[in-house]
């Protein structure tokens, strides 16, 4: 691979911003053929290294060399002119228009007096589509394909140019894994036909299978470069925080209290059936499944935001019925949930304002809000809970991801529920936060808390739980003990091949 | 998908389906209450319906893009009038004395300069300030409507000239001068929203904003355009009406918006953009005449046009969420 | 770091760039015509920006729960009518109860089908404009509506009435931004209002009855409505059936002008009454050196932009827009 000339390469790339040194000296190189992982924590400078390979911004020092020449970026659309062209990982589609308009969007061709050449168009998508053998056609409306056909159209973006190098940013968060699969293999194509590809994930076990090379950034610097087949999770974690991290499972063993939550049969249209299982206090009960498995509908419905179709739930051994969040919360059960910013917060609220939403109809003296009450509770959970901000009127918004989690917790714990249930606690969190997060939850569940974990990283459950149950399509297909749980047969679980799991 | 298509297709064709339903039950009623002898499904009757959806009609089409492309426009009925006021006042200008007959396309092209330019006006306050389009023309609203009176103060503008009456009132194929001018423009712009890269673009940029952004389309200038575009559609729409009535009160034009947006709204044209089509537009115009045309005709008055219509805009509304609604497996937010 | 204070500078004038156009126009109005800042006139202009404020104040809570509300013009013909009208058949003391339920109905509609069926208030509200506007023309068959008795009845205390030296609407609208002002920034209702304002689902996942908040804010808008109407039937113990149109759009002006957001989670009713005010001043101090009621049309359409053209230019720290 070294004696050919990358297909690009960075050299010493400098940026800062008032006060921060954003990117310091970054130099890397992707080859034509190569799948080169970056890695790194948030806000390690990834991000912005995009930006300013994408134009977005200019760097102070260093250059960018595209097959060795040496290139000014100016905007996105300019670097895609010279074959450099990004996939996105929230996806940029015109959902009403169709997958040729998408494909060429900004550059449709033109006949005389601003005419779409409507022949043209529909000649060229076709020809690209052909090369990524997809299942639809040029005049499918995008709006109508499942996510991993749309990424396709994005993908397809990228083929109209003669690109250099294609760029995924976390291109896998929301497929399944038949369509990761699909996507895999468009990537190897990618590859065979010479493109050099980098590839922006946080999911290991990705990075392992498909990458040759990866490469660390660290507080906006550059840590290094490994090949893919010579390394180990480890020593690239440690490259990324500059320590080990524990990935180790959950051995921690305390007296459990009586059944807090126990749950029969509980269905809701097709998202699950029969869904059978109980959580204890003091202990963390795991939920673990591809995305679609009917994870985060369980915890939606137990948290009253869905009507089951069937089934029973039972709180203290008492049957409740739970129409709606407020409810749920009156007796005693809790989300965290998975989309932070949008479900979680009101980003444009302060600290305390938010931490406290839940409970400021209680939180009055005569028809007034305590607010001195309220900021008391802000103090203690800050406390508790690390919560790094310079005070309680601080915006939420301007808080770090981790900070805005803990303030989601916080949230909770200062109703002191019955049952908490947590929704992909650390999506878009950075690795030490991480760790924290995980910390915190043994904690609660330690002081006699019945939590639930839902996620769909299994280090996670495994570090976190002391049971886990294994979902696919809408069922559980197993429940596991921690002393039970191996990768192995969790994989197998929750991709349907092991049998259901008999209800006791 | 074939559920999806028909539902889809339920959607397209709800319109001319209300049609349908109003021209029976208009008719059958009209058979018990009706005050004239008259069918309500009289040609003549019919023709003049088409004439009188135009004023309305024309600026619709104007509509129907803007909002495609994620915007609103409350200042039409301003703009109609101030154009209307420019088109009746230049003829009798001292300049154009000499001009004979002459003078009638020259007043049009000032009307409809007019109009292009204070679209123009909000399109580029839109665009360079990064104010909201509602806000924008919501102002202008106002501001157009000073523009007219301080124009004449309080008195109406007039001007009747003959030989425009004649060519407002003439008929071409059995069809009035306006109805051609309505067939035309939605011939015109239906062609460009379907057929054109900027009609394609407007769809983009309604549609998601920030992908069309990042495509490199120039969201500003196709802003720009679409708001000179309803601009001249608007003082279209007066040309083609005080043509033949050759009088403007400074009032006139005021709800011209809560027309407009009703018809496009009945057409079925996304509030937030990125989906609408200009046929469906001309059913909401036509379904809007419809009612108004067919109250009369059974004996309702205006009051009671007023009060139908805002409960139909709210019924329609209302039945577009429950047709894009999953049923029970929804979340409850 | 000379660039750096300029920016600060620039953001200064920016965000008080309001009240220092409104301190330029008081400034020049007062040099034109001395009687401007006379205390007669300032009463005057506060009494008669009353009506428009007392409506003001319903808005803000619809605005800041992230919603809009173009009907109070009509429906503030509708309780001005209603109550007149009524006034004769059963009696002053009996026609106000009547005349809020039948307002506060209306409210209530809206608020339900903004509320509980989430559906677009501009489209709502447009339509219950028309609507409310055929309810009213409707109910008075047409017709102006005059009470027969103007010597013998009470009913003219809300609009013509003073105590202690201060006009009656005056009094009511202080009283009322008063009250609705500590609702909005100290009770658990305001904080909510805020709440799903700012991020409606959020406040939902955080055990907020979203529905009843929205549906809560149109009837305060409604009780607000109902106010206005009845000082406007007061002060002139007649009506034309069309006495509110075009108001929505002043009151939408008034409110903007104070800052709310139009997006919601934004906004005061102390800013709103600011807001009014420029609105009430701006229009007298026109009146006041001479040019036409219109003529205040053209400011106001100038002021609004400009008012929010500065609010987010600062927020976003350069004058012209990112648009392309």
């Amino acid at each position: 691979m070294t004696d050919k000339t990358p297909a690009l390469r960075l050299e010493g790339i400098v940026k800062t911003f008032p006060g921060v040194r954003a990117l310091d000296g970054v130099s890397f190189s992707v080859m034509p053929g190569e799948v080169h992982a970056l890695m790194g924590e948030n806000g390690a400078g990834k991000s912005t290294l995009m930006k300013v390979l994408g134009g977005i911004y200019q760097p102070e020092e260093g250059q960018i060399i595209v097959e060795e020449m040496p290139t000014v970026m100016t905007s996105p659309l300019q670097a895609k002119s010279k074959g450099i062209v990004f996939i996105h990982q929230e996806l940029s589609l015109a959902e009403e228009l169709t997958v040729a308009e998408n494909i060429y969007l900004g550059e449709l061709p033109r006949r005389s007096f601003g005419r779409v050449d409507w022949a043209k168009l529909y000649a060229q998508t076709d020809a690209i589509l052909e090369k990524l053998k997809v299942g639809f056609n040029a005049k499918t409306i995008v709006g109508d394909l499942s996510i991993a056909n749309q990424q396709m159209v994005e993908i397809a973006r990228a083929l109209t140019v003669d690109a250099k190098a294609v760029i995924f940013d976390e291109p896998t968060a929301s497929l399944t894994d038949a369509e990761k699969v699909v996507l895999f293999d468009v990537i190897s194509d990618l590859q065979s036909q010479g493109v050099g590809i980098i590839y922006i994930s946080h999911r290991m076990e990705e990075i392992f299978k498909i990458t040759d090379r990866i490469s660390v950034l660290r507080d906006g610097s550059y840590r290094g470069t490994l090949e893919t087949r010579a390394t180990n999770e480890e020593e690239v974690t440690q490259l990324m925080i500059g320590r080990a991290l524990d990935l180790s499972r959950n051995v921690s063993h305390h007296e459990m209290g009586d059944i807090a939550l126990e749950v029969r049969g509980l269905s809701c249209g097709d998202l699950f059936k029969d869904v059978s299982f109980e959580v204890r206090r003091g202990e963390v009960l795991g939920f673990y499944g591809l995305v679609g498995a009917g994870r985060t509908e369980i915890a939606e419905t137990l948290f009253g935001l869905r009507d089951p179709s069937a089934g029973t739930i039972l709180l203290d051994g008492e049957e409740v019925r739970i129409s709606s969040p407020a409810d749920a919360i009156g007796k005693g059960i809790s989300l965290v949930p998975e989309d932070r910013k949008g479900q979680g917060l009101v980003l444009g609220m302060n600290c305390r304002d938010n931490m406290t939403l839940p409970q400021v109809g209680n939180l009055s003296s005569g028809p007034f809000v305590a607010t001195g009450a309220e900021t008391d509770i802000f103090e203690k959970y800050k406390e508790k809970l690390d919560i790094r901000t310079p005070g309680w009127k601080q915006t939420v918004g301007n808080l770090s991801g981790g900070n805005q989690q803990k303030i989601v917790i916080g949230k909770w714990l200062s109703m002191h529920p019955k049952v908490l249930i947590v929704d992909e606690p650390t999506r878009g969190i950075d690795v030490g936060s991480k760790s924290e997060i995980h910390n915190l939850i043994r904690e609660l569940a330690a002081q006699g808390y019945a939590v639930i974990v839902v996620s769909s990283e299994m280090p996670e459950v495994l570090h976190v739980s002391d049971r886990i149950v294994a979902m696919f399509s809408g069922k559980v297909m197993r429940t596991f003990t921690s002393e039970e749980v191996t990768e192995e047969n969790l994989i197998q679980a929750i991709s349907g091949i092991a049998a259901t799991d008999k209800v006791a | 998908m074939e559920a999806g298509k028909l539902s889809k297709f339920l959607k397209n064709g709800a319109i001319w389906g209300f049609i349908v339903l109003e021209l029976i039950f208009f008719s059958v009623a009209g058979e018990f209450l009706s005050l004239s002898d008259k069918a309500f499904m009289d040609a003549d009757n019919m023709l003049l319906l088409l004439k009188q959806s135009a004023p309305i009609g024309i600026i619709a089409m104007g509509m129907t893009i803007i909002m495609v492309n994620g915007n609103i426009d409350l200042s039409v009925g301003a703009i109609f009038a101030l154009s209307a006021v420019i088109l009746l006042d230049s003829m009798t200008w001292e300049v154009f004395a000499g001009l004979g007959d002459w003078v009638i396309p020259v007043s049009w092209g000032l009307a409809l300069l007019t109009g292009i330019v204070l679209g123009a006006i909000n399109g580029l306050i839109v665009w360079k300030t990064g104010v909201d389009a509602f806000i924008v023309t919501l102002g202008s609203m106002l501001g157009f409507r000073g523009l007219v009176f301080m124009y004449n103060g309080e008195n109406p503008t007039s001007s009747l000239n003959w030989t425009l009456v004649d060519f407002a009132e003439a008929q071409f194929l059995g069809l009035h001068t306006a109805t051609w001018f309505l067939a035309v423009v939605t011939l015109v712009i239906w062609y460009v929203m379907t057929r054109t890269v900027h009609g394609r673009n407007a769809y983009a940029i309604g549609d998601n904003r920030e992908a069309a952004v990042n495509a490199g389309i120039k969201v500003g200038p196709h802003m720009l355009i679409n708001f000179m575009i309803i601009g001249f559609l608007a003082a279209l729409s007066a040309v083609v009406f005080y043509s033949e009535s050759g009088s403007v009160n400074p009032n006139d034009g005021q709800l011209y918006e809560l027309w407009v947006i009703t018809a496009v709204v009945l057409g079925g044209t996304k509030l937030t953009g990125g989906s609408g089509s200009i046929i469906s537009t001309l059913g909401g115009v036509l379904a809007i005449q419809l009612l108004r045309k067919g109250l009369g005709h059974i004996g309702a008055d205006t009051s009671t046009v007023n009060l139908v219509i805002g409960l139909i805009l709210i019924a329609v509304l209302f039945l577009d969420r429950q047709l894009n609604t999953k049923g029970k497996e929804e979340l409850k937010i | 770091m000379a660039s750096m204070s300029k920016a600060d500078i620039g953001r200064i004038l920016a965000r008080q760039g309001i009240l220092i156009a409104f301190a330029v126009f008081i400034i020049g109005f007062t040099l034109a015509n001395e009687r401007f800042l006379s205390p007669d006139n300032v009463m005057g202009v506060i009494r008669s920006s009353a009506i428009l404020g007392v409506m003001a104040l319903g808005v803000t809570f619809v605005v800041i729960s992230g919603n809009l509300d173009l009907s109070v013009g009509s429906m503030m013909s509708f309780s001005t009518i209603v109550v007149l009208d009524l006034h004769d058949k059963i009696g002053p003391a009996l026609a106000i109860p009547a005349m809020f339920a039948m307002t506060l109905c209306l409210g209530a509609f809206i608020g339900f089908l903004v509320g509980y069926l989430k559906l677009n208030s501009l489209i709502v509200t447009l339509g219950m404009l028309s609507a409310i506007h055929g309810l009213t023309l409707t109910y008075s068959g047409g017709q102006n509506m005059d009470i027969v008795d103007k010597e013998g009845t009470w009913f003219g205390v809300f609009g013509q009435g003073s105590a202690l030296g201060i006009p009656v609407p005056i009094l009511i609208f202080v009283a009322l931004a008063a009250l609705l002002g500590i609702v909005l920034a100290k009770t658990p209702f305001g904080r909510k209002v805020y709440a799903v304002g700012g991020n409606g689902t959020a406040a939902t996942f955080s055990g907020i009855k979203r529905a009843r908040v929205v549906f809560l804010c149109y009837v305060m808008s409604a009780f607000c409505v109902a106010t206005a109407g009845l000082i406007q039937a007061s002060r002139s113990l007649g009506s034309q059936n069309t006495v509110g149109q075009g108001l929505e759009l002043d009151v939408l002006a008034a409110v903007i002008l104070g800052g709310a957001s139009l997006l919601g989670g934004s906004g005061t009713i102390f800013k709103t009454v600011i807001g009014v005010l420029i609105l009430g001043f701006i229009q007298n101090g026109l009146l006041l050196v001479g040019l036409q009621f219109y003529v205040q049309f053209v400011v106001t359409w100038v002021i609004i932009i400009l008012a929010v053209w500065l609010d987010i230019a600062a927020k976003r720290g350069k004058l012209w827009s990112n648009i392309a």
